[in-house]
């Protein structure tokens, strides 16, 4: 297969950045979007030029790492699934596909496809944890969870952190990540201790970080490549709300 | 969180408003009545209206204010950006608002503070000086323009409440998983609902099957 | 040598060891602890619980990884789940019996003490993740729910959905970033080891470079624990992610430390094979499909390019079922993994290159029903469809067994310290738990439990030693470091010749693979040993590294990885030519029994093998470490 590329370039994060134009033959559809995108590197390197940057590094959608809009698209077109879990026949022959960074002001761009997403990390730092310390643990099985509820924390608990909830809200929000965090703490009983002051903390970091605001358009959830609902971000105002009432009242 | 709470307020307004005037269709007498009767309240008819205002304004003022955090929060925009789920009302709500801003401004001059059309004043008032809300109505929408921008005013005031309706049970934490994706139908089903209530009555003026109760 | 060779058992009965040792450690005061300062390099699971435990202790870390966040680390990928000998199931299981299975699944090639140790601690790590919030399954009483894996007899493992590495990695990034929140560590993300610095004979810190400015920095510390995974990606195919890599471990050796058994590594039969050249991983498909699947090849060589469809039941080749008929398409990673490249050799392999077994589940599709199936195996049938594009309910899948595991690594004592004092290794790292085969489900368990609780107890036993002894980054030795790392990476730049860094990693890992991989044999492994020096030979002179050093440039750090995997591939095909015997994952086809099963000899080779490096161009010395069997009794696997 063949496919004419328009791929982001930009040297750092100051330069500015424009779309160039690649082209690739005789692509195996077999082959992966990132092992396509090595294959024009390899390209590039024996024609002296510098090969494009871009990040990945488990490539079977667990690390959330890869971090490309393709078309348009967080994680390309096959959704649910990362893009390093994107393969090539998954494209029309011939067609053209546009390779972007994930865009949000809080993921400042460091090289030409990769970003920086340490913002996220911070607003884990503010909160998203369970102070439990090493030695101090009781017998797992003293405390029972409800499976309907383990579940349900397993479901937010599967968030990879790639941000691409962020890179295709309109708004630029992270508040699908900042919930599945919440969610899955407050879901279970080891979490409640720190319920209220965890959500505070993570959404005065998140807001401060410079995210933009939820407007109810799930599009985040479209294209999570864990699929982890939008119904979490309902989760996140209602423990938002209690916590900010439990607040108010001396609690 | 303050959207969705004045948005709630706006919205069970709207439901009231159309109620009042789908009694156009029963008669001259119950829609004039009901308007005297508002207009008896008196203060307190002026304390919700202050109410609806201080909810309009602190629901701009807000949002406004959420728009420009969430342009900032993205200061490179795409080359190229395909939705797959976000649908065209809710990325377009701010747009969608202010258009319906604008009509409701409108709507205030035509029919409350009576400005826009000369011939309302031709209107005889009855006896104890009741305003004839009724053929002010039906005179009103006779023009095609004038029904023509409601119909548009309205549609895209359905726009916005088809997003609205259904989004501020999310914004407030009441739903979840399973109950999401009804509550999206549910309110775009209520929303078209008011807004087939709502055109009704021009197009029902204009098709003829309403006429004014007195000559001008 | 550096440091001494003692592998520094504690005296006493098995089940006493690690208590009447914690009884007789040395310890640090609470308020001393924040005059020590701690590198921790790596954020997986070792690593990560090390630098939140002894940062949560009061300890000054530094934790260091090269991704981008500290949550990437490669743990997250495990899939199974993680074993522990809490009989929650009431099926007989025990701490004997796990650690009995461990040190039996290993083959004898590993410490009964330091096994017995990771058995006992198994059950404390449980705790601890489920304290953390870690949400493993759960039965509908809520108490927490068990599976068998890998072919045990009892149900001791827990897990979490299929990722329960993620759910793991994840509770002990979030015990780190409370520590980072909290100021007790400093986290350096995006910053890669290059070089070890040992003063005055001891570990006391590293240099490193900054990936995304290029800035090379030295760090020096009280003590350097490494966490740094296994070496993998040697093979260049593996389903290790692609930045995993062996520098950080190897740069320790060139140093110094002791390397143990570099030429364990465990290969898992079940992966979806190599589609083609362009192929950068390799992704595994959980084991637990073999439950349901059964494994064929066509009798004949000419039916290869058919249609499996078209191939009728009597011209199929149920090898393992034919083999091994009680285990059957159950028979143990490294088993079916040899038979498959047998059945490949002899040219009846399927699929593009004819690599290839089928897995088929048309008998269990026809017993159970597709509904059954896919309430089963739904997720991995997706993943294997997204690969492949092919259909797994429809035609069988095609698999191949792919690099997954290494069991070698940096040689540890007791106290996993290295022969350098000072020089911590833990996790996949280190060589000591897991002998010449790791069992399923043991990897988590092993990196937590070096992580969480070995380690925080058996630092103070040489920090205790080390108050005032930080040498200052000015000293001779970090400056001689940093010159030899930054004369490396200018090396590495000017070459600037026209071969890309991937053909050479590619040809070295089929090299390996063909030679030093499934089975070996002594002809192979020294037409590698011959080989391999003319590679890197070819590689100093033609690679070509684009950029330059002081910029993100994931060409040049690529190019550092793959320089030592040139060099570390030799160290593993000696060790592979000097164990002359076959142990677990290791099979040198001169020892088999006469069925074709792995023959041990336990006579001349009951012993960790420990290389020392002794210089560019000079063979290394190898150290062996006697193994004592006080408590179990050595015996040939058998899975007929």
């Amino acid at each position: 297969m063949n496919f004419q590329l328009r791929i982001w370039r930009q040297p750092n994060r100051k330069s500015p950045g424009k779309l160039v134009d690649y082209e690739v033959r005789d692509i195996s559809p077999n082959t992966s979007f990132l092992e396509m995108l090595d294959i024009l590197n390899e390209n590039l390197l024996r024609a002296g030029k510098e090969p494009i940057a871009f990040d990945s590094d488990c490539r079977e959608g667990i690390c959330g790492t890869c971090s490309l809009t393709v078309n348009g698209e967080a994680h390309g077109p096959d959704h649910p699934g990362a893009v390093c879990e994107l393969y090539m026949r998954k494209f029309r022959d011939g067609a053209t596909i546009t390779v972007e960074p994930f865009r949000v002001g809080s993921f400042p761009i460091v090289k030409d496809l990769v970003i920086d997403r340490s913002a996220l990390d911070r607003i884990v730092q503010a909160g998203g944890f369970i102070s439990a310390r090493a030695g101090s643990a009781p017998e797992a099985n003293s405390v029972t969870v409800p499976k309907h509820h383990a579940d349900l924390a397993m479901e937010a608990a599967a968030c990879i952190g790639c941000g691409a909830c962020a890179a295709a809200c309109p708004n630029g929000s992270a508040m699908l990540f900042t919930s599945a965090k919440v969610s899955h703490l407050a879901l279970l009983p080891q979490g409640h201790p720190e319920r209220e002051s965890r959500v505070l903390k993570m959404v005065q970091v998140m807001d401060a970080e410079g995210f933009g605001n939820c407007t109810n358009t799930y599009e985040c959830e479209a294209v999570c490549p864990a699929e982890i609902s939008a119904s979490f971000i309902a989760k996140l105002n209602r423990e938002y709300a209690r916590a900010r009432f439990r607040r108010s009242m001396g609690e | 969180m303050i959207v969705a709470i004045t948005g709630i307020i706006l919205i069970l307004f709207v439901i009231g408003h159309l109620l009042g005037n789908l009694q156009i269709f029963i008669g001259p007498d119950w829609i004039n009545g009901y308007s005297q009767h508002l207009r008896d309240l008196g203060p307190l008819l002026w304390a919700v209206r202050l109410f609806l205002l201080a909810a309009v304004i602190i629901h701009i003022w807000v949002t406004i204010q959420l728009a420009i955090e969430n342009r900032r929060a993205r200061p490179e925009a795409y080359m190229d950006k395909q939705y797959v789920k976000a649908t065209f009302a809710s990325r377009h709500m701010v747009m969608s608002g202010l258009i319906v801003l604008v009509f409701i401004i409108y709507h205030l001059a035509h029919f409350t503070v009576r400005v826009t059309d000369n011939r309302f004043t031709l209107l005889r008032a009855d006896p104890l000086g009741h305003y004839d809300v009724y053929s002010m109505m039906v005179y009103g929408f006779q023009n095609y323009l004038v029904s023509g921008f409601y119909v548009l005013g309205l549609f895209l005031l359905a726009l916005h409440l088809s997003h609205g309706s259904s989004s501020f049970f999310q914004s407030l934490g009441l739903n979840d998983k399973k109950l999401t994706p009804r509550l999206a139908l549910g309110g775009r089903i209520f929303t078209w609902l008011l807004f087939a209530g709502y055109t009704s009555i021009p197009v029902a003026i204009l098709l003829g099957l309403i006429k004014p109760a007195q000559q001008l | 040598m550096i440091g001494t060779f003692d592998a520094k058992i504690p005296p006493g009965p098995l089940a006493q060891k690690w208590r009447s040792h914690l009884d007789h450690s040395r310890l640090v005061s609470p308020n001393n602890r924040r005059k020590f300062e701690i590198i921790v390099v790596g954020s997986g699971l070792a690593g990560g619980s090390a630098a939140a435990t002894l940062g949560e202790l009061g300890y000054r870390v530094r934790c260091f990884c090269f991704q981008d966040s500290a949550r990437r680390a490669h743990s997250i990928a495990a899939q199974g789940g993680i074993n522990a000998a809490k009989n929650y199931q009431n099926d007989g299981d025990s701490i004997y019996r796990l650690f009995y299975d461990t040190i039996k699944g290993g083959d004898f090639r590993s410490r009964e003490a330091n096994v017995y140790r990771l058995a006992e601690i198994a059950n404390n790590i449980i705790d601890q993740c489920v304290a953390q919030g870690v949400p493993f399954a759960r039965e509908y009483s809520g108490y927490l729910a068990n599976r068998s894996f890998g072919g045990a007899q009892v149900s001791r493992t827990f897990y979490a959905r299929g990722q329960t590495g993620q759910q793991l990695l994840l509770g002990c990034y979030q015990a780190l970033c409370r520590q980072i929140a909290a100021g007790t560590v400093q986290m350096f993300p995006q910053t890669e080891m290059l070089d070890l610095v040992i003063v005055d004979g001891q570990a006391k810190g590293i240099v490193t470079r900054n990936l995304r400015s290029g800035k090379i920095d030295r760090h020096a510390a009280d003590t350097v624990v490494l966490a740094t995974g296994g070496y993998g990606n040697v093979f260049y195919l593996s389903t290790n992610a692609r930045g995993c890599n062996v520098t950080a471990t190897y740069r320790a050796y060139k140093r110094g430390a002791l390397f143990a058994n570099p030429s364990f590594t465990q290969i898992h039969p079940t992966c979806i094979p190599v589609s083609g050249e362009h192929q950068s991983k390799l992704t595994l498909m959980s084991e637990s499909l073999r439950n349901d699947g059964r494994v064929w090849v066509p009798k004949r060589k000419e039916d290869r390019e058919k249609a499996p469809g078209e191939i009728p039941e009597t011209d199929r080749d149920y090898y393992l079922e034919r083999k091994y008929p009680s285990y059957g398409n159950l028979a143990p990673r490294d088993i079916s993994s040899r038979a498959a490249k047998e059945v490949c050799d002899e040219g009846r392999g399927v699929g593009p290159g004819g690599r290839g077994v089928y897995l088929d589940f048309a008998d269990a599709i026809k017993r159970l029903g597709e509904d059954r199936i896919r309430e089963r195996y739904g997720n991995l049938f997706e993943v294997y469809e997204k690969i492949t594009g092919e259909d797994a309910y429809k035609v069988p899948m095609r698999i191949y067994p792919a690099v997954h595991y290494t069991m070698g690594g940096l040689w540890v004592d007791y106290d996993l310290m290295n022969n350098v004092p000072g020089l911590f290794v833990i996790g996949e790292a280190n060589f000591s738990d897991h002998g010449a085969n790791r069992l399923g489900a043991s990897a988590l368990m092993q990196g937590l439990a070096d992580g969480y609780f070995v380690l925080p107890n058996t630092l103070p036993n040489y920090l205790a030693g080390q108050t005032g002894k930080r040498p200052s980054p000015g000293a001779p030795e970090f400056q001689e470091a940093e010159e030899n790392v930054q004369a490396r990476v200018e090396k590495l730049l000017r070459v600037n010749g026209t071969r890309s860094l991937d053909s050479f990693h590619r040809e070295l890992g089929l090299l390996l693979w063909e030679k030093c991989g499934m089975s070996r044999h002594e002809k192979g492994l020294r037409e590698a040993l011959q080989k391999i020096p003319e590679l890197r030979e070819q590689f100093w002179r033609d690679v070509r590294v684009p950029g330059n050093e002081e910029d993100f440039n994931q060409s040049l750090e690529r190019a550092g990885r793959v320089a030592d995997f040139l060099e570390f591939a030799e160290l593993m095909c000696m060790d592979a030519l000097e164990r002359d015997e076959s142990a677990g994952a290791h099979f040198r086809e001169e020892h088999q029994t006469p069925d074709g099963e792995a023959l041990r000899d336990d006579e001349r080779h009951a012993a960790v093998f420990a290389w020392e490096f002794q210089g560019d161009g000079q063979l290394p010395k190898l150290q062996r470490e006697p193994l004592h069997f006080e408590t179990v009794h050595l015996t040939q696997r058998s899975y007929k």
